[in-house]
């Protein structure tokens, strides 16, 4: 079944306006100030309290330290990103200037020319709105409102006040604070009562995923008894020149809700990903963090549950895999607030080549929250000498009557068994790569069907590379 | 043609000899036995045999129809002919049986079959192992019993149909009647294809399952005695100690 897609900069912007924008001096120049916010807001059209938010969000955001923790980010030059791109921006790169590495693994994943100059940041339009317009209605009929957040605030501004950064205050990193400044783009979902949206919501249409931007934010408010899956982002390598992506995801699950949110992320690796993601469970509420990082320089990114309501669950499954200098500092965080709340962690990290995974984590149970469960587990797979794997879980429990476990692994690629394939006629290229899919199939079963497909071709380019 | 010619390997790690001079020659459709006790360098021929990096082959020769085997890396030694039954298959979590076999299918024998189709034929080789369906819905060798990944070995030779088998202690782990279907499904496929096959074990039990024509001793590196049928006989009737003197 096809997934809904909609392409979240344009389909809702109507064609003269739209020219409107293009026709625009295009983006805003490097560096932050007061005026560039409000700039960003007035172009948007933005009610007071949101220019107010930004306002304050930026305030904070001057007033906070970068992390100490999670990887080197003293590489990131405030005065010199760019804090707001018009969707119409004209400033494209030339086919010719993308990366070569990058072009070569668009051959190898069979991305059409067209696609891949999307994703290369080439081109920055792709009209999908004529094929997926009919499933859009199927939605509306629903009552599903699923907009880009920009138009969501424009037409349900009361609705979005009441959520937006009610989970992930500006207040609580430097990145979401600066995100809280400058945010644009992402979406805003709100799923009715006991409605059961069956094919996953995909907020962007793959190729233009290089629009998803850089400071993107993301709402989804699911109604008593309703289920929602969104999917996010794309296997092939998202080119941007910008170096620094800061999103955020709020996502609150409401009584018996369940949501499914999915991430995969392939950015190129002069980009850190820097992303605040989660969610607030409500009694028997279950929310599940499916998260796939592939690419950027480093990666700091811990999907949470907080979950609140009696007997609601928590579960995130990921893969984190870093190459030459790259740092994937990932993990999660489960904090159990009520009785009878479960949770359960299973990150799988591969390291080649120079890489280096973390898995950084957190399993909290308050004093009040009895009979609660929780099952972390986290396997590393490291494929050469050069490549590091770390493993940093916590645990705070305060009740005694929960029930914790913790899982660690960390293996190597072993000679053994890539002897054992490569006797039965797979080259050592073919042998990595199923060891390494094989490793990592828990979380890929999880995934949508072209992405599992795509991943696994990702992964054979990968190994094919690494042998050489 | 397989043969091997005053072969000399050394384990890389420890840099000791543990084949010191081998030779031996299989004609197509001959089956030998190579017996000898533990230590003998029977498991590290085989393994040699196939490429394992753990082993060097520091002097002599191994060669399939002429082609110089030692050229080559194990992958392309499988696409040359060469099968080897491990004594201990590896575990690969994660990977499941029917796609790692049609995938292992499609690069010996260049055909493509489709799922459905490549099923079907799984399915009759199961029956052969007395093997369930669902067999091909686990994960590879992943928390099999000896028995089970024995025949999962046995269930990649007849997929494979290679020229050249080798069974390395392939009773090693199996009760009478596992070793029986191990047995048949050998002596079906040689019926089938007549492969060249040498069985490696120190008990001579498989040996009433699977005939040799030629039997070897090997001790300490090297091929002590060789005989044929009448060796074999006296094998069975008066077991290894009789040999081997």
């Amino acid at each position: 079944m096809l997934p809904f897609q909609i392409d979240m900069t344009y389909s809702q912007v109507k064609k003269d306006k739209r020219d409107r924008i293009l026709a625009k001096p295009n983006s805003a120049p490097v560096g932050l100030n007061q005026a560039l916010i409000r700039q960003i807001s007035g172009i948007k059209g933005e009610p007071k309290w949101m220019l107010d938010f930004r306002l304050e969000a930026y305030k904070t955001f001057l007033k906070q330290k970068n992390p100490t923790w999670g990887g080197d980010l003293s590489g990131i030059d405030y005065d010199k990103i760019r804090y707001y791109l018009n969707p119409g921006s004209n400033e494209k790169l030339n086919w010719s200037e993308v990366p070569q590495e990058i072009k070569e693994t668009f051959e190898k994943l069979g991305i059409p020319q067209a696609e891949r100059e999307f994703l290369a940041g080439v081109k920055a339009q792709y009209d999908s709105e004529v094929v997926y317009s009919s499933l859009r209605e199927e939605l509306e009929e629903e009552g599903v409102i699923f907009l880009s957040m920009d138009e969501g605030l424009k037409r349900y501004p009361e609705k979005v006040k009441d959520y937006f950064g009610k989970l992930v205050p500006s207040a609580d990193n430097k990145f979401a604070a600066l995100n809280s400044a400058v945010w644009s783009g992402g979406s805003f979902v709100y799923i009715p009562k006991n409605s059961h949206i069956k094919r996953p919501l995909q907020a962007y249409f793959r190729i233009n995923a290089v629009s998803m931007g850089q400071f993107e934010r993301t709402l989804i408010v699911a109604d008593e008894g309703s289920y929602v899956h969104y999917v996010e982002g794309c296997t092939a390598p998202t080119y941007s020149e910008s170096a620094l992506h800061a999103g955020v995801v709020e996502i609150f699950v409401k009584k018996g809700a369940r949501v499914r949110y999915t991430t995969i992320q392939n950015w190129s690796t002069n980009v850190y990903n820097l992303v605040t993601k989660r969610a607030r469970v409500e009694e028997n509420g279950v929310m599940e963090w499916v998260d796939g990082n592939f690419g950027s320089g480093l990666t700091m990114k811990y999907p949470s549950c907080y979950l609140v309501g009696k007997s609601a669950r928590g579960e995130t499954l990921s893969i984190a895999f870093a190459q030459e200098n790259q740092t994937q500092d990932t993990g999660s965080k489960m904090m159990h607030l009520a009785p009878n709340t479960s949770s359960n962690v299973i990150s799988k990290s591969i390291s080649m080549q120079g890489g280096k995974t973390n898995y950084r984590g957190l399993v909290y149970v308050a004093s009040g929250a009895d009979n609660c469960k929780s099952h972390v587990e986290c396997h590393s797979l490291i494929l050469d000498k050069k490549s590091l794997a770390g493993t940093l879980p916590q645990m705070d429990i305060r009740n005694s009557t929960a029930e914790a476990t913790h899982e660690a692994s960390v293996s190597k690629l072993e000679d053994e068994k890539l002897f054992y394939l490569r006797s039965r006629g797979l080259t050592e290229a073919e042998a990595r790569s199923l060891i390494v899919s094989g490793f990592i199939e828990p979380v890929v079963k999880e995934l949508p069907m072209e992405y599992a497909v795509e991943l696994n071709r990702l992964l054979e380019f990968e190994m094919e590379k690494a042998v050489c | 043609m397989f043969e091997i010619k005053d072969l000399h390997v050394l384990v890389e790690s420890q840099q000791a000899e543990i084949i010191k001079g081998l030779n031996l020659s299989i004609v197509p459709g001959e089956i030998h036995a190579l017996m000898g006790k533990n230590g003998s360098g029977k498991s590290t021929l085989a393994q040699t045999i196939l490429g394992s990096p753990y082993f060097k082959v520091t002097q002599g020769s191994i060669s399939l129809n002429g082609k110089n085997l030692l050229e080559l890396s194990p992958d392309k030694r499988s696409l040359a002919g060469l099968f080897l039954s491990f004594q201990y298959p590896s575990e690969v979590s994660g990977v499941n049986v029917l796609s790692y076999l049609r995938m292992i299918y499609s690069k010996k024998t260049g055909i493509k079959l489709s799922p459905i189709k490549f099923r079907k034929l799984v399915e009759e080789k199961l029956e052969l192992l007395h093997m369930k369906d669902d067999f091909t819905k686990r994960y590879l060798n992943e928390g099999f019993s000896g028995g089970e990944k024995k025949k999962m070995e046995m269930l990649q030779m007849v997929i494979l149909e290679p020229e050249v088998v080798i069974l390395d202690e392939v009773d090693s782990g199996l009760d009478i009647d596992s070793l029986k279907v191990v047995g048949n499904v050998v002596n079906y496929l040689y019926e089938k294809t007549k492969m060249s096959i040498l069985v490696i074990t120190h008990y001579a039990r498989i040996l009433n399952y699977i005939k040799p024509s030629k039997v070897h001793i090997m001790n300490e590196g090297k091929i002590i005695k060789s005989g044929g049928k009448e060796f074999a006989r006296l094998l069975e009737e008066k077991g290894y100690a009789a040999v081997s003197n």
